[in-house]
């Protein structure tokens, strides 16, 4: 189902004017100038459609949830329908030998050309054997299938960082995309799960300059993750104000005070939840009274207590008890050793009599 | 392992690691210094005014006659400074928030904005301190490595702490990690080095005092 996007956007009844601001809104919220929402909609109207291969790993299906039930209909939506989507286990139709040979079909013909965006984490642990799919070990696939992508999209945490599989004590061996592939383009888009606008945003400026937008050290596209929630946040004012919920039912929490001591990581989290939001805007974790769990971190499951402020130890009294026996014990002995030593000087002092003296 | 990765094991693993010597150390030193003893004084005991274990503990914060005139920053300097840590550690609304969580006992805070002004003065008073160190003959002469290096421990947690609220130089999130690092640097330091006055000042003062009060000498 090749064919120019505009083409197939005109038959679902999206008009050129709404197709036009949609791109300008997306050139705006990747920080690029104005040109480039016009240059966006040039490349993405007479764009073929390019070939993505989603490959579900280690995965709970909700970056999937996440993209799908956006805020449809929407245009995202409709574009999301729109790119040639070759293989999407949870999404196509085709099940069993008909989709492995839907995937294989489309690896051989855009090979080097086609997208492939993966969510879940690979696991390691026993071969692989923890997650495979037409009795294939995930490492196997995603090794075969991004020898001929273009670009590999990291969709949602767990493909990008590991996320929850990976988690302590980490049982399936799990691994991030980048951790196993390390000789393509990869970006990834982490969140539990990550936001679609992201998502999209990603797909046009792909499609519109044929690379992927700047990333920042995590791979992460820095029109989204360039700043902190916290920085970002509407109760950010509360905070430099020092005025803090303390419980989530007092009167701070109905007032709308900062959540910090009620166990945000807004401050060390980046993403973009507090300017686009969540459900077509309509609201995100913190507006809805919860502090942000940082859930596009690497490794935020591990990170102590959801509940604990940023500012307090995740279990700083562990070694505690040992250390202080450990103290006790030295100290005791050190004092015995210096009574020891006390009574093995006494017992070799000799007294001096005047006689010796006068030698 | 990137800034949010070296908070989690400053504030996990790290600071256990660090309580744990902190706590170590300190029973450590107390327990072989309280059990050295001391050979019993059979002389009988004189009585002055003042000669006291308790006399000498309040009467050794303040200087001694003229000597606040001969060494007006040793003294000016170091009440700022000692005073401007207790305020920062112990009023500062994190900080209870930290000694809340770990013990239960909670207490109000000051303002931000003071504590903010008081760590400034604070780490002047530290600079005008170490400059006085440096540039007095006699002092620098008695000045050994454990001088400088307790110095240095000191003041970087309050010039992290300091920088990490003001968002200078460095991300929050990579300044607050340096900071509670630099914290556990003072943890692991303070029962081995002089920092341990913290610990032993009043002791020993009070020891001091009771036997020159034995002696009937108030001093």
């Amino acid at each position: 189902m090749q064919g120019s996007l505009i083409d197939s956007l005109a038959r679902q009844g999206i008009t050129r004017r709404a197709f036009l601001k949609y791109c300008a809104m997306l050139a705006s919220m990747m920080a690029l100038p104005p040109s480039a929402g016009r240059a966006m909609a040039e490349a993405m109207a007479t764009a073929r459609r390019p070939s993505v291969i989603w490959l579900p790993f280690q995965e709970c299906t909700g970056c999937t949830e996440s993209i799908t039930r956006s805020h449809s209909p929407s245009i995202e939506g409709m574009i999301f329908d729109l790119i040639s989507l070759d293989y999407q286990e949870t999404l196509m139709a085709a099940a069993g030998h008909q989709a492995e040979e839907a995937l294989h079909a489309t690896m051989k013909s855009n090979h080097g050309k086609y997208l492939l965006i993966v969510d879940g984490s690979i696991p390691l642990g026993m071969n692989g054997a923890y997650s495979c799919i037409a009795g294939r070990s995930n490492v196997d696939l995603l090794k075969e299938t991004a020898s001929g992508a273009a670009a590999i999209v990291a969709m949602g945490s767990c493909a990008s960082y590991g996320g929850i599989p990976k988690a302590n004590p980490n049982p399936t061996g799990a691994v991030s995309v980048s951790d196993l592939v390390k000789d393509k383009p990869i970006v990834n888009i982490p969140g539990c799960p990550p936001i679609p606008v992201v998502m999209t945003g990603v797909l046009a400026h792909y499609l519109t300059f044929g690379a992927l937008p700047e990333l920042d050290a995590k791979g992460r596209p820095k029109a989204f993750f360039g700043e902190t929630i916290h920085d970002r946040c509407y109760r950010r004012p509360f905070y430099d104000q020092g005025k803090f919920a303390k419980t989530f039912d007092d009167e701070g929490a109905r007032r709308g005070w900062c959540l910090f001591e009620l166990g945000c990581k807004g401050p060390v989290t980046y993403n973009a939840c507090a300017t686009v939001k969540w459900n077509g805007g309509t609201s995100w974790p913190v507006e809805s009274g919860h502090g942000c769990l940082g859930c596009s971190e690497p490794d935020f499951w591990d990170g102590g207590s959801f509940y604990k402020a940023l500012s307090m130890p995740a279990d700083p009294l562990k070694l505690g008890g040992a250390a202080a026996v450990a103290g006790a014990a030295a100290g005791v002995a050190v004092s015995v050793a210096n009574r020891v030593k006390k009574g093995a000087a006494k017992a070799s002092h000799e007294k001096a009599t005047l006689a010796d003296l006068e030698k | 392992m990137d800034a949010l990765q070296f908070l989690t094991w400053v504030r996990g693993p790290g600071l256990d690691i660090a309580v744990g010597i902190f706590v170590l150390g300190v029973l450590w030193r107390l327990i072989e210094i309280y059990t050295l003893g001391r050979k019993p004084d059979l002389a009988e005991a004189r009585h002055a005014a003042g000669a006291s274990g308790w006399h000498t503990v309040f009467r050794r914060s303040l200087p001694p006659p003229g000597m606040m005139k001969r060494s007006p920053v040793s003294y000016i300097g170091g009440y700022i400074f000692h005073v401007g840590l207790a305020i920062i550690v112990f009023l500062f609304a994190p900080h209870i928030l930290l000694i809340t969580n770990l013990t239960g006992l909670s207490w109000p805070g000051l303002p931000s904005q003071f504590v903010d002004l008081v760590t400034v003065v604070t780490m002047a008073a530290m600079i005008v301190v170490l400059v006085d160190r440096i540039n007095k003959p006699a002092k620098r002469f008695l000045s050994t490595f454990e001088d400088w290096f307790t110095w240095a421990v000191t003041f970087l947690p309050v010039l992290t702490g300091w920088m990490a609220v003001q968002h200078l130089l460095l991300p929050y999130t990579l300044m607050l990690a340096i900071h509670i690092l630099t914290v556990e640097i003072l943890l692991i330091v303070l029962p081995f080095t002089k920092l341990f006055h913290a610990f032993t000042l009043i002791g020993s003062r009070w020891y001091n005092g009771r036997v020159n009060g034995q002696r009937g000498v108030p001093v």
